[in-house]
């Protein structure tokens, strides 16, 4: 945070608005851009949290990207799930993470949720709701388990069960009625995968696979492609064939990976 | 009756809606129809009613809810008895069934529509006759569907999920109602409009019962939500409350004195 201050970022440029606000009037449609039509979730259970993503990144009516990765890294014992739009998302989680790793240099000590809170809702507030990045944040830490949302104005709740994105009501539907305390390890992961596949099926800018995420006190599992209820099942066992009628004159294969053996004879590998 | 001339600031048409009540579920099950609905007016972001019966008999064999404008709900039943009295009248041996009803409403609600003048309801219709058990759904615009299990506003995005999850051909009452109930509990966390006092109709071969309003058991005991600063204490979670409720104060100290200045209007 101290070099933010000491550096005066240019950041966030506020002046384009008014024109871009003008230019729309006057009948330009402006670029789309890349929406992660979601469901997100969190949840605690005895040990620790477990997060949980569908895959499906949404451009309008069309889907962008049928298996993309909504569960972000910010630090060994702390994962962020992100809604909203994906640029928004990843920059932010990036962006917070780099600070989180300069301060566990500076302090010594493993990252602690409430920090990577603080830093996510000042971001978002400065910003006031222009980085559309709606979050589910989840880790544990030495205080325990923490499970938080953030919304993109920057305000946030501490829950014990989570769900944000546009498939939020569907998967609060199975939380809600299926949620208790102290759930074991495998009971919290169906629950999650239940609630992501109801937003999955229930919801239209959700779909393809679940990923799942079990973060508990020194260990964390992150299980990408937990379950694939939408596998393309229409396909050809004999795969594609060329049409019997042509003719194989030359076959040569040439390989774009060349192994090298690198031989050290002394001293420092990086020297030289 | 309105002209093509007629101006929007005289119309006499329903522009929004002022009364309203929130959703209704229905499923099938073994014997019958179950529908649930709770008993809220709201009149705008107030509950201004506590005890509006949104359940209501139709005939010998139907079922309606009624989620939307109440008043429109009110000239809709009044229809719905001008149409099962003319029936009676004939005096045939025959009588209108649930499928028949919601055709009768189908129509209604979609003429209505396309005069710009729309009836703000969406309706479910649910009934036995001859052992066939039917149940549909018709909107403000006419669009109308028959399924297993169906509901109305909020409903659709907290209550299908689970609907089709768990719904089953074969549901006894106990289970059926256990099932509204989940939905409807779902429905008091999580819809600002609901209130905790509902009414479950069950409509069979035999006849129709609506149960007496009873209230859901809530939980709020979990331990995020008594202690939520448990990782950070006097972090910015309590502030944030705190300011929220010291800038309310403020706001309504004003609004008093100024009252008490100018005279209550």
């Amino acid at each position: 945070m101290s070099t933010e201050a000491m550096d005066v970022p240019k950041g966030f440029s506020f002046d384009l608005c008014r024109r871009n606000e003008m230019l729309t009037k006057k009948g330009l449609k402006s670029p789309g851009y890349l929406k992660t039509g979601t469901t997100i979730v969190g949840l605690i259970f005895e040990n620790g949290v477990i997060l949980g993503a569908d895959t499906r990144a949404t451009e309008g009516p069309i889907v962008a990207d049928k298996n993309c990765e909504k569960i972000h890294y910010m630090a060994p014992n702390i994962y962020c799930c992100g809604a909203g739009t994906a640029a928004d998302t990843e920059a932010v989680t990036d962006n917070i993470s780099s600070q989180l790793k300069l301060h566990r240099y500076h302090t010594g000590r493993e990252s602690r949720v409430v920090t990577a809170l603080t830093l996510l809702k000042s971001h978002l507030f400065r910003y006031q709701g222009h980085v559309s990045a709606a979050l589910v944040l989840g880790g544990v830490d030495v205080t325990g388990p923490h499970l938080h949302t953030i919304y993109p104005h920057g305000s946030t709740d501490t829950l014990p069960y989570a769900t944000m994105g546009s498939g939020s009501l569907a998967a609060m539907a199975i939380f809600e009625s299926e949620y208790r305390e102290g759930l074991t390890r495998d009971e919290g992961v169906n629950l999650v995968t239940k609630a992501i596949c109801s937003g999955i099926f229930n919801d239209l800018g959700s779909g393809s696979n679940v990923d799942v995420c079990v973060i508990t006190k020194g260990k964390k599992e992150y299980l990408r492609n937990h379950l694939t209820p939408n596998p393309r099942t229409y396909i050809s066992s004999k795969g594609y064939t060329f049409s019997k009628k042509t003719e194989v004159l030359l076959t040569k294969i040439t390989p774009l990976k060349e192994l090298v053996n690198v031989v050290q004879v002394g001293g420092d590998a990086m020297e030289e | 009756m309105d002209t093509l001339l007629s101006s929007e600031g005289d119309s006499q048409r329903t522009q929004y809606p002022y009364v309203t009540g929130t959703s209704v579920i229905g499923i099938k099950y073994k014997d019958g129809i179950l529908m649930a609905a709770d008993m809220g007016g709201s009149y705008g972001s107030t509950i201004r009613y506590k005890s509006v019966e949104r359940l209501k008999q139709v005939g010998k064999h139907s079922l309606i809810g009624a989620s939307g404008e109440i008043s429109d709900f009110q000239e809709i039943l009044k229809y719905l008895d001008e149409l099962i009295l003319h029936d009676n009248m004939w005096d045939d041996g025959n009588s209108l069934g649930p499928k028949e009803v919601h055709n009768y409403l189908t129509r209604v609600m979609y003429n209505r529509r396309n005069k710009f003048d729309p009836l703000w309801n969406s309706l479910i219709i649910g009934g036995v006759k001859n052992g066939h058990k039917y149940l549909g759904s018709v909107s403000m615009i006419g669009v109308h569907f028959e399924d297993d299990h169906v509901a109305t506003g909020f409903g659709n995005h907290l209550a299908r999920p689970i609907l089709r999850e768990e719904w089953r051909e074969d549901l006894t009452f106990e289970e059926g109602v256990k099932l509204l109930e989940k939905c409807m509990r779902n429905l008091l966390y999580r819809d600002r409009s609901a209130v905790n006092k509902l009414q479950i109709a069950k409509i069979t071969e035999e006849g129709l019962t609506v149960s007496q309003p009873y209230s859901l058991k809530t939980f709020w005991n979990f331990a995020a939500f008594q202690n939520p600063t448990v990782g950070a204490e006097g972090s910015w979670i309590l502030c944030l409350m705190m300011f929220c409720c010291t800038k309310t104060c403020a706001f309504v100290d004003a609004s008093f004195s100024f009252i008490a200045r100018h005279g209550s209007a």
